[in-house]
């Protein structure tokens, strides 16, 4: 039988090292190019760095590079789903039940940071800056989805009557459930489809479902769509919040950015 | 070449193992657009899960890893994506898929016959199967190739929702986003059935022999010889 070994062809010839080589120089002057380009573009989220680093850059870079202004999915009314499943939250504290007992009536929503003007808001104020519906779906990270109609103020009009700032990076929001707090991109804070929502299916938002306000965010997942929220901070530090991983989830193990 | 096959088997058992601990999470599967505990599923694994607001009949909860399962997921997804983009573009290139695809004159659901009697035989590869595929070989490597791991990327991003916002029928073709999940599920097995017995060939074959060929790229014929 015909050997099929060449012994002529040393595994480690010169050529090969030499072309081994340039590969690797040309392929860390790309990556350093690519971190430039990156860090320039925003395309690095809070949270990208570690060993899941990589992954999470990667993700959030294409993302945004493809999906820059594409508005969320919108279904048809006849998509929403007849039993939402509402999800755990943790027991309210002495103030929500507070709150609750007026009827919501003295919920407030700070709006600060780098903005013109600080305001405190009550949800008759964000009812009166223009109310817009939308037919979302709310998919966890689990796996679980459903689908609802939306009712909100997008959180871009509040913003913009604040007066924020032009180096406002990001925007963090804070629940008040203990130690929830969340943030996203300007790109994700200026989309129409970012409400702040008080009503669903044609009803008050109920409070299983984060009434009597939550920032609904459709073209990311459930977690990142945080239930009572009661402020909101324009920021163009985002490593000042928490362990400056972007927003609480990080810290468990979560990426910041769940748009996947 | 033989460096993207070793690097997917590596991205393939992170994708599996974080997968299976994300499914832990919610082991219950739709069809359609939408489903949760409030809906009629498909299917469910009989397993406990890893929340306590899904009803498993278990009262035990298993332990919550979803969060570095999902980081490595994705970044393993990125690995076998950008592998899978090397390999193609080499294959493509050096000819390599020429190899894959049967040849023409083997569309035959005879061919097919003929090689798995020959199977059934144990009858030795003749020369040409020796340094090449057979018929049965190379229609599994053009559907893993072609047909699964393509499906497997496209499900995963129909999963995705910011994906699917600027690109919205890679759910809706599929049936919708919980279709896409269970078909997702689905192809993982089909994956596992082609790994299981494409390990079990290579063993067949002479395990050590296919290794070091896999891990060096050179064939020693003469030292298998008796």
């Amino acid at each position: 039988m015909k050997s099929n070994m060449k012994p002529s062809m040393n595994p480690i010839s010169r050529r090969r090292l030499i072309r081994g080589g340039v590969a690797a120089v040309a392929g860390v002057a790309g990556l350093a190019v690519a971190d430039r380009l990156a860090k320039r573009y925003g395309l690095i989220p809070p949270d990208g760095s570690g060993i899941y680093g990589p992954g999470e850059t990667f993700t959030y870079a294409c993302q945004r590079l493809l999906t820059t202004r594409t508005p969320a999915r919108e279904f048809s009314r006849s998509m929403i789903s007849k039993n939402p499943f509402a999800n755990a939250v943790a027991p309210p504290n002495d103030a929500f039940k507070r709150l609750a007992a007026s009827g919501f009536r003295d919920w407030r929503l700070v709006v600060d940071g780098t903005v013109a003007h600080p305001m405190s808001l009550s949800l008759a104020d964000l009812k009166a800056l223009g109310l817009r519906s939308q037919i979302t779906e709310v998919a966890c990270e689990e796996g679980w989805s459903y689908i609802a109609e939306w009712i909100g103020t997008p959180l871009s009009g509040v913003l913009r009557e604040a007066g924020v700032l032009p180096q406002t990076r990001y925007v963090v929001y804070t629940s008040n459930e203990e130690g929830e707090w969340e943030s996203i991109d300007m790109q994700d804070a200026s989309d129409p489809h970012t409400l702040l929502t008080m009503g669903m299916n044609d009803g008050d938002l109920p409070v299983p479902f984060g009434g009597p306000l939550r920032l609904r965010l459709p073209r990311q997942l459930g977690y990142k769509s945080v239930k009572y929220v009661n402020r909101i901070t324009a920021t163009d530090n985002i490593k000042k919040f928490g362990k400056g991983l972007g927003s609480v989830d990080p810290e468990y193990g979560y990426a910041w950015y769940a748009g996947i | 070449m033989r460096v993207t096959h070793w690097l997917t088997f590596i991205a393939f058992v992170a994708l599996l193992v974080t997968g299976g601990e994300i499914v832990i999470s919610h082991p219950r599967f739709y069809w359609g657009e939408v489903g949760n505990v409030n809906t009629k599923p498909l299917f469910v694994i009989p397993i406990p899960a890893s929340r306590s607001t899904v009803p498993t009949g278990y009262k035990y909860e298993m332990p919550d890893e979803n969060g570095w399962s999902r980081a490595l997921h994705f970044e393993a997804a990125w690995v076998a994506v950008l592998t899978g983009l090397v390999y193609g573009i080499y294959g493509l290139w050096s000819g390599h898929f020429k190899n894959l695809i049967p040849a023409r004159r083997d569309w035959t659901w005879r061919a097919y016959r003929d090689r798995i009697a020959k199977y059934l035989r144990r009858a030795p590869p003749d020369g040409a199967e020796e340094r090449s595929y057979n018929v049965l070989q190379r229609t599994a490597y053009v559907v893993v190739v072609f047909v699964l791991f393509p499906l497997m990327i496209w499900t995963g991003l129909a999963m995705s929702p910011s994906f699917t916002a600027a690109f919205p029928a890679t759910a809706e073709l599929l049936g919708g986003r919980q279709s896409a999940r269970t078909i997702h599920f689905f192809v993982t097995w089909l994956l596992l059935v082609f790994l299981f017995v494409h390990v079990a060939m290579v063993a067949l074959s002479g395990f050590r022999k296919r290794m070091r060929a896999m891990i060096t790229g050179y064939t020693r014929d003469r030292e298998e010889a008796p």
